[in-house]
């Protein structure tokens, strides 16, 4: 009998496609000036090693949910379509401060869209990347037609912020992107992996079950080997940069734009050498009045660009986002 | 391999990575203190040397190495 039973699968999109992004940036702006008030540290040094002028703090009254609340509403806004439409919302985020519920869920019910599926994705600076891959693959799939997916991190909850090496980095923000069915394809093959090996490459002080033990440890905070991290991520995401182009069966001439995620711009002057971009590529520069926003810097760098104009809608980008793990994910895309 | 040989191509290296002039790199020279070589540049020059000698030059080691001279001692000793 069992054997005659035949289940039915289902049929989705033969494309996806990003069809808009949203972003909510804090109002607090912090100067390096501000940050050395706290670190043995100058405005040069910062710049010199990193490229920032200044970032973004969360406010008290901004937290992970509000923040991507409003970065998402946005990007529905944007998309046109009813929120009630949603199918899924991924929300990608380090720094939610409960382990459940999810913060997705809760930016479900306040975007309007109760009973999508919700859930968040634990894969640092990655994690938008991940979600666009996700959503991309549910929506064609068939598990799901639209799919929103958000970026959101309050790191200076995280950070220790007398650290001279994370102080100055880490920053506050949300980009959302609303991804969809699409006629043609405009989200190419992610290209995604992970290193074991790299655990304390970025890394936490303490679990907080340890903390909660011993308090004497200190609130956890967020720790990096800046030097290890700059190293794997010049060669490694090089590498994963070309495979993503190749995954999606275009050359480096044919790119418009190319968003990394805005870890720390030498990183990012690295990968443009050594992908030997053509100067027509438009590169972003968040970072440089954003900070390192980890999950949130690629659409929140997406969104910047097309509002300001150095980007267009159906541009081909490069999207690679890469951190904490060691993972990283990438892929090309058609910006909405 | 001659020490002169590397310092040669170290000095080219340090060039192309950070704009030092060739000529001030010197064996006596401390990357971060007379040629403001910093952390980041320094991880740049190590992957660039590994890839010209055929070294593999560990993040420890890599922190050792405080002068030009220590760089090219360890190439020399290991390449």
């Amino acid at each position: 009998m069992s054997e005659s039973v035949t289940l039915s699968s289902p049929t989705g999109a033969q494309y996806s496609q990003i069809l808009s992004v949203g972003s909510y940036r804090p109002s607090n702006i912090v100067t390096n000036a501000e940050i050395c008030t706290r670190i043995d540290s100058s405005d040069e040094w910062i710049r010199e090693r990193s490229g920032i002028t200044e970032r973004r703090h969360a406010s008290d009254s901004d937290t992970v949910v509000t923040m991507a609340t409003a970065a998402a509403n946005m990007a529905i806004a944007r998309a046109g379509i009813d929120p009630s439409d949603i199918d899924m919302v991924l929300l990608a985020t380090i720094s939610h401060p409960y382990p459940t519920p999810s913060a997705a869920v809760e930016v479900s019910e306040l975007i309007g869209a109760r009973g999508a599926a919700a859930m968040d994705i634990s894969a640092a600076c990655a994690g938008f990347c991940y979600g666009v891959a996700l959503a991309n693959d549910m929506i064609r799939g068939g598990s799901a037609k639209y799919v929103v997916v958000v970026g959101v991190e309050k790191l200076t909850d995280i950070v220790n912020h007398t650290d001279r090496g994370t102080a100055f980095i880490f920053a506050d923000g949300a980009g959302a992107a609303v991804i969809g069915p699409s006629d043609q394809p405009r989200i190419a093959p992610v290209v995604w992996g992970g290193d074991g090996s790299q655990l304390q490459a970025i890394n936490m002080t303490a679990s907080s079950v340890a903390f909660r033990d011993d308090p004497s440890l200190g609130y956890p905070t967020v720790t990096m080997a800046g030097q290890q991290v700059f190293r794997w991520a010049v060669t490694e995401m090089a590498k994963a940069t070309k495979d993503a182009l190749e995954a999606a069966g275009i050359t480096a001439e044919q790119l418009d734009v190319f968003i990394p995620h805005q870890a720390n711009n030498r990183i990012t002057d690295a990968l443009v050498r050594a992908l030997a971009l053509p100067e027509s590529v438009v590169v972003a520069r968040d970072i440089v009045t954003t900070g390192n926003t980890s999950a949130a810097s690629i659409p929140l760098a997406m969104d910047r660009m097309l509002e300001t104009g150095e980007a267009k809608s159906g541009d081909t980008a490069l999207l690679i986002g890469f951190g904490a793990g060691l993972v990283y994910a990438a892929q090309v895309v058609k910006l909405p | 391999m001659s020490q002169e040989d590397v310092l040669v191509g170290f000095a080219a290296i340090i060039n192309e990575v950070a704009g030092v002039p060739i000529d001030d790199v010197q064996l006596d020279k401390a990357f971060v203190d007379d040629l403001d070589v910093d952390s980041l540049s320094m991880v740049e020059v190590v992957m660039a040397a590994e890839d010209k000698w055929g070294v593999k030059i560990s993040d420890d080691d890599a922190k050792n190495m405080r002068t030009v001279g220590d760089a090219v001692a360890f190439i020399n000793a290991n390449s």
